[in-house]
């Protein structure tokens, strides 16, 4: 495996753990120079600096194709499970059923959560599964050479000039329809919104989601592709700025200006929105959705947190599951043991 | 009349043939359980439609002193109480033997046959005088032929009487009904039937160190003693009661009674696909994690099964097999499965199986397949079928000994890492060709990452032939350490055995009642059932004295046999097949009849193998 210099540059300062950014990277990228999904990379790396998240108590997983390469490219400290594709929702779903108290990332694609894993995805989103669930979203499948994905828009086109026709699956559109409790969209380009976001994602207690428009250099950065570079930096709206505050820091009084919105997270943290938009309230599914398909309808890519539910109860609180990973339980809790086994046998006589 | 009949006690089969959502269930279990409940040794099967009403349905009791509960095809009694099937079910009794039907309405002449006596009693009559509710009066006709029953097969009416009482402890007026309804049928018999049959019964002690349990219901207690904390499934016949039980034994053991908060997780998933995702998931982050399926669930599990084999993941599938392929016949059993599962998934791959034969071993080998799976680090399949899962069984008490404490198999924890240079996920690996795994939030150090694309003994990505190749034949090396942890295969030996047979689960009960009735009739065979894949060595050495072995099981292809030539060195010549797999349980006359013919006429061997 190809490793990093391990240099260690005098401006690298540790976290409260006395961990430098350094140390929450992973093995070398072997994706195209340029890719978008390396942007990404980048900023989970910078998000989980910030939140001081001791790297074993983290689980990333991913699922097969570009995108679900890069957890190799993050915190070489975490436990990671490149699975099978489109089965990624449900291998985070049994770990997090098995132990509640680790942070969950999953990092897919278009191809992986849009056509093979969309049951699954829509189903983790049902769940309110906890966990922070980035699609790194270009629009083709790049390592099997350039087919469109299901997040293709109509009229983009191909490399080889082909345009495409049928309808998008938004993953954004999509995750507020079915109740999802955190949603939002960025672009690997934008890291100063990118890493807040990722933060407020980690920290939600529930399903996140991150929509991640990250070009392919290699298929889809072409004139006339809709998922390019230059297409989406010119198209990209932020209706929510979203600012992370972590339960430390002091909040200063300025955002309860009348532009701003901020929601305490259970953690204690803050997340506070700027809104670029007046009449956007990332707070209401409805008028968001309205305002969202209002905008994409003008061709434009609407970015940011862009709903927000933290009051939603995840899939240990409608299990009740108890305090203490399910792992973690020492098995004496476990077995009713041989006199129980004889009395309840009583029942079948 | 035959009334020159010899009396028999305690030995006979009877057939109950109903409409499907009628209520005839309870009035069938009533019987079975009041049978069980007078010591004497019983087997009920279930022979239901996949159908919510209106189809055919029948239930099958057999009482066998001797303790036999394979299927009878001899019908002593049938009891007809579906008009639909009348033609089909009174052909099926034997010679001498009885119809009960319901005589409200004249039987159709053509059905009369001279050699069977028909006795008839008029219970829509009674009932509809009996009851008002139109619903009442469908149910209670069963509880009144049970009635009926009572008088004509001399079951214990204290006994009757408790079971009802006890059932319907909670509901006052639904004991009345029933207790009407009984002595409705029971009076009407002892006033105008010869009662009690030739065919009857006796009070014995052969029951009283036993219960009455389905392999499902027992299945599910063995994944609750093992310490499973994840069970992920998806609603499918005949393995759902599996997760039903699990979920209530849960509810029972599992949940603070203060705060409410269970020490389990049961997730229903969306598909069979996530439900063995959850699973692996689960299993990899330290939990016991099972799930329960049947064949079409096999098939979607395939995928990640193999992903859970070559990333060496624990995980627990009860496959509780039906009739296939495809969707086949949902409710009908069968051993199809055998094949799909030892090899499930695309590559080279290859699982541990394990074969219950009743709910006793459910309950057993499920705690088994957990410890089978942590130590060797692979998914375990327990091939169940609908007839153990589904059925009602009469077999000896559960026990449990406190002092078994789970095989976690290696597990490295901080201490032991703080010991290592580096940790590698693949390698070391120990004698028995398994490696150390770590678990997500214990240790940095312990990092890895889990993949189902090629890696290479120290757990990086890798496309090299040697070290992929290095892998890989160290699965196959560790699949066959397995042999000597899986349950052994049960001999039972015969005095001056010319022939060996050979079975798996289900069939047990069937192939042991074989083999004594033909020891009877001077063909000894010793019978060997295996309890597991991979094959222990008693299988080849079993074969290897005998020039004629015979394969018992329950598909069209004789996947059992296929696996034994895949798997062993045992020559194909000298393995004969026997094969039933219309999807009803195994009877033992079928054994009869094929070993008979095939040592009698070793020429016609070809044309059944």
């Amino acid at each position: 495996m190809t490793k990093k210099p391990s240099i260690l540059h005098p401006s690298l300062r540790p976290n409260k753990l006395g961990l430098t950014l350094r140390q929450y990277e992973g093995s070398m990228s072997t994706l195209c120079a340029g890719c978008g999904h390396d942007s990404v990379t980048a900023a989970i790396v910078r998000a989980f600096w910030d939140l001081e998240i001791p790297p074993h108590m983290i689980a990333k997983l991913s699922g097969i194709g570009c995108s679900s390469k890069t957890p190799t490219y993050f915190v070489s400290g975490a436990h990671g499970f490149n699975s099978a594709h489109g089965r990624m929702p449900a291998i985070a779903t049994g770990a997090n059923a098995a132990h509640r108290a680790l942070t969950y990332i999953g990092i897919s694609g278009d191809g992986d959560s849009l056509s093979i894993g969309l049951g699954q995805m829509c189903h983790a989103i049902r769940r309110n599964l906890n966990m922070l669930y980035v699609i790194e979203n270009n629009g083709v499948y790049g390592l099997t050479k350039g087919q469109f994905s299901a997040s293709a828009d109509v009229g983009t086109k191909s490399k080889r000039g082909e345009a495409n026709r049928q309808a998008p699956i938004d993953p954004v559109m999509l995750a507020l329809g079915l109740g999802a409790s955190f949603v939002a969209r960025s672009f690997s380009g934008d890291k100063a919104q990118l890493v807040p976001l990722l933060r407020a994602g980690l920290t939600h207690r529930g399903f996140a989601l991150i929509d991640v428009i990250s070009p392919c250099v290699t298929f889809n950065d072409h004139e006339g592709s809709t998922k390019s570079y230059r297409h989406t930096r010119e198209r990209n709206v932020e209706v929510a700025r979203a600012d992370f505050i972590p339960p430390a820091a002091e909040i200063t009084a300025d955002y309860a200006q009348g532009s701003t919105i901020s929601v305490q997270m259970h953690d204690g943290s803050v997340v506070r929105f700027t809104k670029v938009a007046e009449d956007y309230d990332p707070t209401n599914r409805q008028s968001a959705q309205a305002h969202l398909q209002a905008q994409m309808a003008r061709g434009e890519v609407p970015t940011g947190l862009l709903f927000l539910d933290k009051g939603a109860a995840d899939m240990h609180e409608l299990n009740d599951t108890t305090d203490v990973p399910l792992a973690q339980l020492p098995y004496e809790k476990l077995c009713p043991g041989r006199a129980a086994l004889d009395k309840l046998q009583d029942a079948f006589r | 009349m035959h009334q020159e009949q010899l009396v028999r006690i305690n030995d006979f089969a009877f057939k109950l043939a109903n409409v499907n959502g009628t209520g005839s269930a309870s009035a069938n279990g009533l019987l079975m359980q009041a049978i069980f409940r007078m010591g004497i040794p019983v087997s009920g099967k279930n022979l239901f439609p996949s159908n919510i009403q209106g189809l055919p349905t029948w239930y099958e009791v057999r009482v066998s002193n001797a303790g036999h509960t394979a299927r009878a095809l001899d019908y002593d009694l049938i009891v007809a109480m579906n008009a639909e099937t009348y033609a089909r079910d009174i052909k099926e009794v034997r010679t001498g033997g009885w119809v009960l039907y319901d005589s409200s309405w004249p039987l159709p002449p053509a059905l009369l046959r001279p050699d069977v006596t028909f006795l008839g009693v008029p219970l829509a009559r009674l009932c509809n005088e009996a009851f008002a509710e139109p619903r009442e009066r469908i149910l209670m006709k069963n509880i009144a032929y049970a009635g009926a029953l009572v008088a004509l097969l001399d079951i214990d009416m204290t006994v009757i009487d408790k079971l009802l009482e006890e059932k319907f402890a909670k509901k006052k007026g639904l004991m009345e009904s029933n207790h009407k309804a009984l002595r409705l049928g029971y009076d009407f018999a002892t006033g105008h039937l010869d009662c009690p049959l030739p065919i009857r019964l006796q009070r014995m002690d052969a029951t009283s160190q036993s219960i009455l349990i389905d392999g499902n219901t027992a299945t599910a207690l063995g994944c609750l003693y093992a310490g499973a904390t994840v069970a992920a499934w998806y609603p499918i016949t005949p393995a759902t009661s599996v997760m039903d039980a699990f979920k209530n034994y849960t509810e029972k053991f599992r949940k603070d009674s203060k705060t409410g908060k269970r020490n389990v997780c049961i997730l229903q998933a969306e598909d069979e696909l996530a439900a063995i995702g959850m699973v692996i998931g689960a299993a990899w982050n330290g939990a016991r994690a099972f799930t329960s399926t049947a064949g079409p669930g096999i098939s979607l599990m395939s995928e990640l099964l193999g992903l859970a084999y070559y990333a060496e993941i624990p995980a627990v599938v009860v496959d509780v097999q039906r009739t296939g392929p495809s969707t086949g016949m949902p409710t009908r059993t069968q051993q199809a499965d055998i094949l799909a599962c030892a090899y499930a998934s695309h590559g080279d791959t290859k699982h541990i199986l394990l074969f219950p034969a009743n709910p006793n071993e459910c309950f057993h080998l499920a705690v088994k397949a957990f410890d089978l799976a942590e130590r060797f680090q692979t998914p375990v399949l327990m091939l169940s079928d609908l007839d153990i899962g589904m059925n009602d069984w009469v077999t000896p008490r559960l026990t449990w000994d406190d002092g078994y404490r789970p095989d976690r198999g290696r597990v490295l924890g901080a201490a032991e890492l703080a010991k290592l240079e580096k940790y590698y996920r693949y390698s070391p690996a120990d004698e028995n060709n398994v490696a150390a795994r770590t678990l997500p939030g214990i240790d940095p150090k312990g990092a890895f990452f889990t993949r189902g694309s090629g890696h290479n003994e120290l757990g990086g990505y890798t496309e090299i032939p040697d070290e992929y190749q290095a892998v890989v034949d160290r699965l196959a090396r560790k699949h066959r350490s397995a042999a000597k942890f899986v349950p052994e295969s049960i001999l039972v030996s015969a005095e001056g055995a010319t022939f060996g047979i050979i079975t798996i689960g289900g069939c047990d009960a069937a192939v042991r009642e074989a083999v004594e009735l033909l020891s009877k009739a001077g063909l000894h065979g010793d019978y060997l059932r295996i309890r597991a894949f991979p094959f222990d060595a008693a299988v080849e050495s079993f074969c290897a004295r005998f020039d004629k072995v015979f394969v018992v099981e329950q598909n069209r292809d004789g996947q059992l046999r296929t696996l034994l030539i895949a798997e062993t060195e045992i020559s194909k010549e000298k393995l004969a097949s026997i094969r039933v797999y219309g999807g009803f349980p195994l009877s033992a006359r079928s054994v009869v009849e094929a070993v008979t013919a095939q040592m009698k006429a070793p020429a016609a061997k070809e044309a059944i193998s």
